[in-house]
């Protein structure tokens, strides 16, 4: 495939790992609308999903420090405002330790595309709780079980002030593709919760060792946004609400600086 | 259009009564920055405030972002989309900023970070000057590295050092420090803006392929995005193609002694520094920044009272003008080290000299007194 | 027609699991990392869905729809 530096293939993925579903779904996405790869920046932290563009995709790529692909991905796309920048994370990555940024550049609402790989857990240190481990999961750094409540990213970014917010699974390739494009499409923040497996080092401590046993498991639980409203909280618990969240027009940060130039320069 | 060469044009070859912090911004103006990204504190906060006012007039971004981690990560993407990028800073933005100035250092990106020094350690006193991030400066991010950078001692020299600092990270493609204090960003003094074509400014080198955007030779050029290099830029151990090579000792080996040598080896085109009233003298007072306008006051009081006192003044803090020292240390029977922190620069002088060294600290938020150093000169002459 | 790339692939088994048609099965032939890669037993059956194209995390399916 094109979009790809296919002389590093196979991944270094685990068998199973949804990175690579992530990462399959990105380079069709790209492929089905005609991008450009030479426009293309992608952005990404450290952690196992920060390897789905860094760098098996054949664009121009920044592995940034942890946490902080999104504050290098605003310089990226200030002094590039006509090139499509993507930010690739972990849960970990880019709403844990860099939680910060991510409100901040929802709320800005600048022009990118984020895909945040939520795999419930940090994968690529080996196994230890996240802010999106379920509650009652044992990990390696909560033995016992994870005693805290997992964070509700898509619902915060949304509430951030995103223009486009929605959340899919590795299992809903199809809607995750189509989603993916839409983030391209959309003018200001665009982000996208992906539940993704992670069989190795989520997964083996709670029996659930094949990647298979995520895509079963999403199938499962996941209930389309449409489909909540009359549902109560409780109800709500032990589903994964997927879809679209958010689409909305919203004034965009970088297209405001360049105005607020114009205005000056103007003078 | 230049829009820079037009807005530019309002202020060259004119005097104007500023702070040290607005010298340091029109410097950075000068040097053709087009993107500052910043938090706010005291006492930098002046950078970016006349910052923020001048460069949108030039088609410039000014970005005041969450917090410091993020100013200096969207600098330094900004260098990788081609601007000339910069942020300012004080103590505690400083250690916020540590682990992404390492990124800079092994991305090799070009990038100017200005640290208005306060009082610390922590919140210390926060709004009184102080040179005590000298080693932070040096060796705030881990592992080994090597660091430009400069430290201004008059209004003048903010203006002047910063476009230094810029041309030096072009240059040297590392990001690079402009070491000043409080004392300095907040002392209002005369500068004289130059004309545009006395200006030197250092152009970007550019790659022609990316093949070697990280190695094949001492300083490689850079490749910016969207220029069709698939560019792979990594904090991690990475091959001569950016492609990561973390298990390799020879790859890592190679890699950092280049970004080691490429200033190691340039030391002596890097280091400035000022010399006054050496002819026969037997003791210096070797100084930088907001002390050493002080110690040159007792040097010359100590001159007009017949001592043989010379003064020596780093302009360049790292790399560190070891030679100087050197020959200083062999002309001198004694050095003092007046600073602004508890002998930072002092013991690494005694690093390279066998005469006396001593340090001459002064903490707590003020400046020494001439008294305070000629005192001290006193007491060895 | 489907096309497999057997060196890419990492057994995963995503793939002949979730065929809708099971079109796809674990093939005995072992390839260089180890692993056992699918084989079509059923391609005529193939809806040209593409879902095992998407789903494969090591783009070791292609459907090539005529
Ligand atoms: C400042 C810093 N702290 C800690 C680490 C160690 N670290 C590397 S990856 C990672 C977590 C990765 O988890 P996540 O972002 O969820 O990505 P995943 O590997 O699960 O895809 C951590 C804590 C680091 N690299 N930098
Ligand atoms: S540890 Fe988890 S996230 Fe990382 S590659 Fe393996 S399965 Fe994927
Ligand atoms: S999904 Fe891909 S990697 Fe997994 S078994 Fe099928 S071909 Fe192999």
């Amino acid at each position: 495939m094109k979009y790809l530096r296919e002389e590093i293939f196979p991944t270094k993925f685990c068998s199973g790992c949804g990175c690579g579903t992530v990462l399959n779904c990105y380079a069709h996405a790209i492929d089905e609308l005609g991008l450009n790869p030479e426009n293309i920046v992608s952005v990404t932290g450290i952690g196992c999903s920060s390897w789905i563009p860094s760098p098996y995709l054949k664009c121009d790529t920044l592995h940034t420090t942890h946490g902080r692909p999104l504050a290098f991905a605003t310089g990226v796309k200030i002094m590039k405002p006509d090139m499509d920048v993507v930010v690739i994370a972990g849960d970990g990555d880019i709403a844990g330790i860099g939680g910060n940024h991510l409100i901040h550049s929802a709320r800005r609402n600048l022009d990118i595309s984020v895909f945040l790989v939520n795999n419930y857990i940090y994968g690529m240190t080996g196994g230890q709780v996240s802010p999106t481990t379920p509650m009652g999961h044992p990990t390696t750094t909560t033995p016992y079980k994870n005693i805290e409540h997992p964070m509700k990213i898509a619902e915060l970014v949304a509430a951030a002030g995103a223009s486009y917010v929605a959340r899919w699974t590795t299992y809903n390739v199809f809607p995750l593709m189509e989603s993916m494009q839409n983030a391209f499409k959309k003018k200001g923040f665009s982000f996208i919760e992906i539940l993704s497996p992670c069989p190795v080092a989520h997964g083996r401590k709670i029996g659930m060792r094949e990647g298979q046993d995520y895509l079963n498991m999403f199938k499962e639980k996941a209930i389309k946004i449409e489909k909540v409203k009359n549902l109560s909280e409780k109800e709500l618990e032990d589903r994964i609400v997927i879809g679209k969240f958010v689409d909305r027009e919203r004034t965009e940060f970088t297209e405001s600086l360049r105005k607020l130039n114009q205005e000056r320069i103007g003078k | 259009m230049d829009y820079y060469e037009n807005y530019l044009k309002k202020f060259e070859g004119k005097t104007f009564f500023i702070l040290g912090d607005e010298a340091v911004a029109y410097g950075a103006l000068f040097a053709r920055c087009n993107f500052f990204g910043g938090y706010p504190i005291t006492p930098a906060s002046e950078v970016a405030e006349l910052i923020a006012r001048l460069l949108p007039n030039v088609n410039g971004y000014y970005v005041q972002f969450e917090d410091e981690i993020a100013s200096i990560g969207a600098v330094i993407g900004a260098a990788w989309a081609g601007g000339k990028a910069m942020t300012a800073t004080s103590g505690p933005g400083f250690s916020l900023m540590q682990e992404n100035i390492g990124y800079a250092v092994m991305t090799e990106t070009p990038c100017v970070i200005v640290d208005v020094q306060r009082s610390g350690p922590s919140t210390g006193q926060a709004t009184k000057p102080a040179q005590g991030d000298v080693m932070q400066a040096r060796w705030g991010t881990h592992g080994d590295h090597e660091i430009i950078a400069l430290a201004p001692s008059s209004v003048q020299e903010c203006f002047d050092l910063m476009i230094d600092c810029f041309n030096l990270s072009e240059i040297y493609r590392t990001p690079v420090i402009l070491l000043t204090d409080g004392e300095i960003g907040h002392l209002r003094e005369k500068m004289v803006m130059p004309k545009l074509k006395d200006v030197k400014i250092v152009k970007r080198p550019k790659a022609k392929d990316n093949k070697s955007v990280f190695g094949g030779q001492l300083i490689p050029p850079m490749m910016e995005f969207g220029r069709g290099g698939f560019i792979h830029v990594t904090g991690s151990t990475h091959k001569t193609s950016g492609m990561r090579d973390v298990e390799s000792q020879e790859v890592h080996e190679e890699l950092i002694t280049r970004i080691y040598k490429k200033i190691e080896t340039n030391r002596e085109k890097i280091v400035r520094i000022e010399k006054k009233h050496m002819k026969n003298a037997k003791v210096a007072v070797v100084s930088y920044g907001a002390s050493a306008r002080p110690s040159l006051g007792a040097v010359e009081r100590a001159r007009r009272n017949k001592k043989k006192v010379g003064f020596f003044r780093f302009i360049t803090i790292w790399p560190f003008a070891r030679k100087q020292i050197t020959e200083l240390g062999k002309q001198v029977d004694t050095i003092l080290v007046p600073e602004m922190n508890l002998g930072q620069i002092s013991r690494e002088i005694e690093r390279f000299v066998d005469c006396e060294v001593i340090s001459v600290p002064k903490i707590g938020g003020i400046v020494h007194s001439i008294d305070e150093i000629y005192a001290k000169i006193k007491e060895v002459v | 027609m489907i096309e497999i790339d057997e060196e890419l692939c990492k057994g995963c088994g995503i793939c002949t699991d979730f065929c809708p048609m099971k079109v796809l099965e674990t093939s005995d032939k072992i390839n260089k990392k180890g692993y056992y890669p699918p084989k079509a037993v059923k391609e005529d059956e193939c809806l040209g869905c593409r879902l095992c194209e998407l789903l494969c995390p090591e783009f070791a399916i292609f459907i090539i729809n005529e």
